[in-house]
């Protein structure tokens, strides 16, 4: 494939203002699924978590899930939308066997949500208010396995595995207006902008938002009109943007791939396009005239969704603090700097951080271990950081290490046992004896160990050479296999010496 | 929704669905088709004779709303019996043919 032409992101924007938009799926983290009663899990082996109703078996009829309404009702709340009096299900036809339907169970002209506003914060504290169209919900399709031809992709693909289980898997999807005015900062914005969806739906706690696991899933459109065009220009959408620092890079890879098209006269084809991460680059989809031919009719099995005044009350008294509002108030109470602050933001940690105080941790130690350890593990892999651990597991390990019961460095230890799946940090101190030895008993009789092979230290100690006392400290800890505390160790020391 | 009249249906808008439906049609079927999906059409349109803009739109016979169920798991299928009925299959997964263009 010929290298494609990127121009210049600041000669870009210099001749082109950037349009955004943006279509991001959130799973709602409810018991089962949209329309029915098959659990809503991840990970299971592959059409164990399915109902007739998932496969569109013959006589199978959907029935909404009570749940997932409250929590579309909540997010359209949180996202300043108004909900609508009445709304109703219609059927997308498309022929994929992600579904075996042959329709997707979506909404169309009378979407649950509607006509809201989202405040996003850049890094430097400026906001931007995203304008919201719509939210709606949805049903999520399976999960195909391209067989074949040498990449895993489509192409070349001699058959495809289908597992039905994330079929029927209740979503919402929430659609943007176009936004304006981000200028260079469409990147950054594009970034905010999911960041701040997913911190808003886990603060909700109606989703996982874990984008590894496709729980969250950006589609980003860009498009580029000449400076003083007033008309928007041919948009694309990027799908499979699946990390924060991929949506940034995917949109200012498409405004440097469209600036260079048009800038020799070209035109921008309206299609889907694929984000490669591994290459940082997106390649051409489906052209969007066709396949967006999808026959939109109401869903004849389901029953419009009518939700009461009261219920709306009763959702709206329950929501949380905004984003904003709840990075302002963090910042203040743990009493970060705005660097430290912003790079808890930027790693896209800042509900771990907060999962993990509320588990009882210290938000120094939260924030030292998860823009510590794990990230740099996470780096080193390539992954998210809350694929690796949960805030429950990193509390548990802070309060080993504050307890005593762990140093630093076992604790990193127990981090990679955790990581590995060995089970909790409780159970990896347990099954690899790493806890700290705090029996003075032990630590006394290593001392004497330690003394009796180098006899002279003693005396070096109490000449006043204090110093002496570390080659006794590193034999004690070496014997100790690294499990002993050497501030206490030297204590007991020195007592020896009587200094 | 716009005025339709009979006269709306073409050929090629029923090439194009059965193309949308993955539908192979012959050219006899083709103009068969296109007339009988006229006819149907022009039977519907009646409805337009009494249906004037102070009716609402209606979706559903059935003047019922809100019927949900709790959100608690119930029985599913093994996945032997899922697999039942598919033509191929892995031993977990259902088998399909090669599929040219993408997720939608």
């Amino acid at each position: 494939m010929a290298k494609t032409d990127l121009m210049d992101f600041d000669k870009a924007l210099e001749l082109f203002e950037p349009v955004l938009g943006f279509e991001v799926h959130v799973e709602l983290s409810t018991k089962t699924k949209m329309f029915s009663d098959a659990p809503n899990i991840f990970g299971a082996e592959p059409n164990t978590a399915i109902t007739p109703v998932c496969l569109g078996l013959p006589g199978s009829l959907p029935v909404v899930n009570e749940q997932a309404v409250r929590y579309s009702i909540s997010l359209g709340l949180a996202l300043g939308c108004e909900i609508a009096e009445s709304s109703r299900f219609a059927r997308k036809n498309y022929f994929y066997p992600d579904l075996a339907k042959n329709y997707q169970i979506s909404q169309y002209d009378e979407p649950i949500a509607f006509d809201g506003s989202i405040e996003v914060e850049l890094e430097d504290g400026t906001l931007v208010t995203v304008p919201i169209e719509r939210a709606h919900m949805e049903e999520d399709a399976g999960k195909l396995t391209h067989v074949g031809g040498s990449t895993g992709r489509i192409q070349g693909a001699e058959y495809s595995l289908v597992d039905y289980n994330r079929a029927g898997v209740p979503l919402v999807e929430i659609v943007t207006r176009p936004i304006f005015g981000a200028e260079h900062r469409a990147p950054e914005l594009a970034k905010a902008y999911v960041s701040t969806i997913r911190d808003l739906v886990r603060a909700l706690g109606i989703s996982d938002a874990r984008m590894e696991r496709g729980n969250l899933r950006c589609d980003a459109n860009v498009s580029l009109r000449p400076r003083g065009q007033e008309r928007l220009g041919i948009r694309t959408e990027t799908k499979n943007v699946n990390s924060l620092r991929s949506v940034e890079r995917a949109v200012r890879y498409e405004i440097q791939r469209q600036a260079a098209i048009l800038a020799k006269g070209g035109t921008i084809v309206q299609e889907t396009r694929h984000w490669h991460e591994d290459t940082g680059t997106t390649s051409a989809g489906r052209p969007k005239s066709d396949a967006d031919d999808y026959r939109y009719f109401p869903e004849p099995d389901l029953l419009p969704v009518v939700p009461s005044a009261e219920l709306i009350k009763e959702l709206r008294a329950a929501l949380p603090e905004q984003p904003v509002a709840m990075r302002r108030r963090l910042k203040a109470d743990w009493g970060f700097n705005d660097q430290e602050f912003r790079d808890i933001v930027n790693a896209g940690l800042l509900t771990e951080v907060l999962e993990t105080t509320q588990q009882g941790a210290a938000a120094f130690q939260a924030r030292k271990w998860w823009m510590g350890e794990i990230l740099r593990i996470a780096n080193a892999r390539d992954v998210e950081p809350s694929s690796l651990v949960t805030p429950h597991q990193v509390s548990e390990l802070i309060a080993l290490v504050e307890s005593g019961d762990l140093t630093d460095r076992l604790a990193r230890e127990v981090l990679e046992g955790v990581i590995a799946g060995e089970g909790t940090p409780e159970e990896i101190v347990e099954a690899r004896g790493l806890k700290v030895v705090s029996d003075d008993g032990a630590l006394i009789a290593a001392i004497d160990e330690a003394l009796a092979a180098q006899p002279d230290v003693l005396d070096k100690i109490r000449s006043g050479k204090v110093q002496a006392a570390g080659a006794v400290i590193g034999a004690v800890m070496k014997a100790m296999r690294g499990q002993a505390d050497a501030a206490r160790v030297r204590e007991l020391v020195l007592e020896r010496a009587g200094a | 929704m716009s005025e339709s009249s009979t006269a709306d249906i073409t050929a090629e808008q029923v090439a194009h669905l059965a193309h949308l439906a993955r539908i192979d049609l012959t050219p006899e079927e083709l103009q068969r088709l296109t007339g009988e999906l006229a006819q149907i059409v022009h039977a519907v349109e009646k409805v337009t004779e009494v249906a004037t803009s102070d009716i609402p739109a209606t979706s559903h016979p059935v003047a019922l709303h809100n019927v949900f169920r709790p959100d608690v798991v119930g029985a599913t299928l093994s996945t032997e019996a899922a697999l039942a009925g598919a033509p191929e299959h892995d031993g977990s997964r259902f088998k399909v043919s090669a599929i040219l263009g993408e997720e939608q």
